[in-house]
């Protein structure tokens, strides 16, 4: 959806999404690496269980909720991604993962 | 922590407000959510010098700001969330994950705008990101759109962000103009009557013209149109759209980009039970202010966007009449003394008021993003679509307070933020009556969220 700009490369953080280790830039919000990387989501609603999506990027409409180190609902577009964090995409209980 | 001022937000409006009040000698603390000041329209200016001159002067200027506020020697908090505010004044904040109170004699409510919820079928699928969310992956992160991409909407953002991508190497698939063209007229006729408006702000129109001229370079196709809907399973796949003209159109899409201009933050001045006007040339609910910014309750004040949407240059005008404003109100400054600094800035704000009626007029949006198609999505995080808020709406004298207990819409994560005001619209609507009388949500703490465990080991600490 998003890329990079290739000139601006600056020092990189491995992060864990889902188990799957990936490359972040350092200093950039957790959404950005959600939406480079497939299937560009953060979470299931809770009613209906579909996909959603880092939508709004500046903490309002809490649609990049996803599990950050344990802690669940945290705003992706919020997170700072550090050297080693451990992401989750949050689920509904009604999508019927985990 | 006790202090004379808090400042909440440091964008244009909180920066200003705190170096006036620092040079005053009040004590100030300044907390802002994100990790470095310059608000939105300046995030991360200072970390990005490579980017800034691709991304235009305006950004370039909030270095400057910076750099003043960073040497005012105002306290400054980044990372820090208010979630709740009482009367009195006493802010309850969560800083790095741990919860502080502090108590203060007044706070500045510098908390800026969001862009305007306009809901329309598909909004909520995967790859429908805000022009603004975009224009904050470019800033924080250093990304343009993968491919060329499809933009809807109407705004000076739309033009700005546009040009940013294309200087930097991006593709615009096409600009769809939402903004109605009879939208043309009414700004016509907002210039005829103020003339000085526009005569004032010869730059701002230069830059627009500019940043058209770059779209058009491009060959970006602008197509006016009257509605769109995001088509896809799980993700967008495809923009479906009804032109001016009436035909239809549908284009394979991976991502779109909307924006519908921007509205005041009011949370915390609705949360506080504070008057609110509705703006009806801004479509939006606007706190109540006296000259100095004051909300009618005594001092708690607003500066920039949060109290009308007026830009970042009238921000940081707005955020140094709150200064002045609170001066006066703690003996620092007499009446006199206060009024005669406030005069130029007063004068100032009001040209940048006549430019703004123009540019209200010019990019208004369409009415149906207020009381949306059936089957829309209105409220996001519980699913609520448009129809069934207009159903509990139509009975007699039901406020959105009401609806939002028999729909559950406006009760999820977002607490409200984004279809609060569109369910207010649809209950106008539905009976025929005025935004004023029909009024917002009722909105209480958290502001912002907390974990059960972090309040109770506040509490622990409040008891030592």
């Amino acid at each position: 959806m998003f890329r990079t700009l290739p000139d601006l490369s600056g020092d990189n953080v491995r992060i864990t999404l889902d188990g799957m280790q990936v490359e972040a830039r350092s200093g950039e919000p957790l959404a950005a690496v959600l939406l480079r990387t497939p299937p560009f989501t953060a979470r299931t609603s809770t009613v209906s269980g579909a996909p959603r999506a880092p939508y709004c990027l500046m903490g309002a409409c809490f649609d990049c909720l996803t599990v950050v180190d344990g802690v669940p609902s945290r705003r992706a577009c919020m997170v700072i991604v550090q050297d080693g964090m451990q992401v989750e995409r949050q689920h509904s209980r009604r999508s019927g993962k985990p | 922590m006790i202090v004379d001022v808090l400042v909440v937000g440091a964008g244009p409006a909180g920066m200003a407000a705190a170096v006036r009040l620092r040079r005053a000698g009040l004590s100030t603390v300044v907390v802002d959510d994100a990790p470095a000041p310059g608000g939105q329209v300046w995030r991360a200016v200072e970390a990005n010098s490579k980017l800034a001159p691709a991304l235009g002067a305006d950004y370039v200027r909030g270095q400057q700001a910076i750099a003043r506020f960073r040497a005012s020697g105002v306290e400054y908090w980044p990372r820090t969330e208010l979630w709740r505010l009482d009367d009195g004044w006493h802010a309850f904040v969560k800083r790095d994950g741990a919860l502080e109170r502090i108590d203060a004699r007044a706070v500045v409510l510098a908390t800026g705008a969001l862009e305007r919820p306009a809901p329309f079928p598909g909004w909520t699928l995967p790859g429908v990101v805000t022009v603004g969310g975009a224009q904050t992956l470019l800033k924080s992160g250093g990304q343009v759109p993968e491919a060329p991409v499809w933009i809807a909407g109407s705004g000076p953002l739309v033009l700005l962000y546009a040009a940013q991508i294309l200087a930097l190497g991006g593709q615009v698939a096409a600009w769809l103009d939402t903004a109605p063209s009879s939208n043309r007229v009414t700004a016509g006729a907002t210039a005829l009557a103020n003339p000085l408006g526009l005569a004032n702000h010869v730059g701002e129109l230069a830059k627009g013209a500019r940043w058209r001229l770059k779209l058009a370079l491009a060959r970006v196709p602008v197509i006016p149109i009257r509605s769109i809907a995001a088509e896809g399973e799980g993700q967008i796949e495809a923009v479906r759209f009804v032109t001016q003209h009436g035909t239809v159109e549908r284009h394979p899409a991976r991502l779109l980009l909307v924006h519908e201009g921007v509205v005041p933050n009011t949370h915390a001045t609705v949360s506080l039970g504070c008057a609110h006007d509705w703006c009806p040339t801004q479509d939006s609910f606007v706190p109540r202010l006296d000259a100095y910014g004051m909300t009618d309750k005594a001092g708690l004040y607003v500066a920039g966007d949060g109290g009308g949407i007026l830009g970042a240059r009238a921000a940081e005008l707005s955020g140094t009449l709150a200064a002045l404003g609170v001066l006066a109100r703690e003996g620092r400054l007499t009446a006199d003394v206060a009024a005669i600094e406030a005069q130029p800035i007063r004068r100032q704000l009001q040209s940048e008021r006549a430019f703004r009626a123009f540019l209200d007029a010019l990019y208004r949006p369409r009415p149906d993003i207020f009381n949306p198609p059936e089957g829309t999505l209105v409220c996001r995080c519980e699913e609520v679509t448009a129809d069934l808020i207009r159903k509990a709406a139509n009975v007699h004298g039901v406020g959105p307070n009401q609806v939002k207990a028999f729909t559950r819409a406006g009760m999820g994560p977002c607490q409200g933020r984004q279809c609060g005001t569109t369910l207010a619209a649809i209950v106008a609507a539905t009976q025929r009556r005025s935004m004023e009388s029909v009024g917002y949500l009722n909105i209480r703490p958290p502001l912002k969220p907390v974990t059960v465990g972090e309040l109770a080991r506040a509490a622990d600490a409040e008891a030592k």
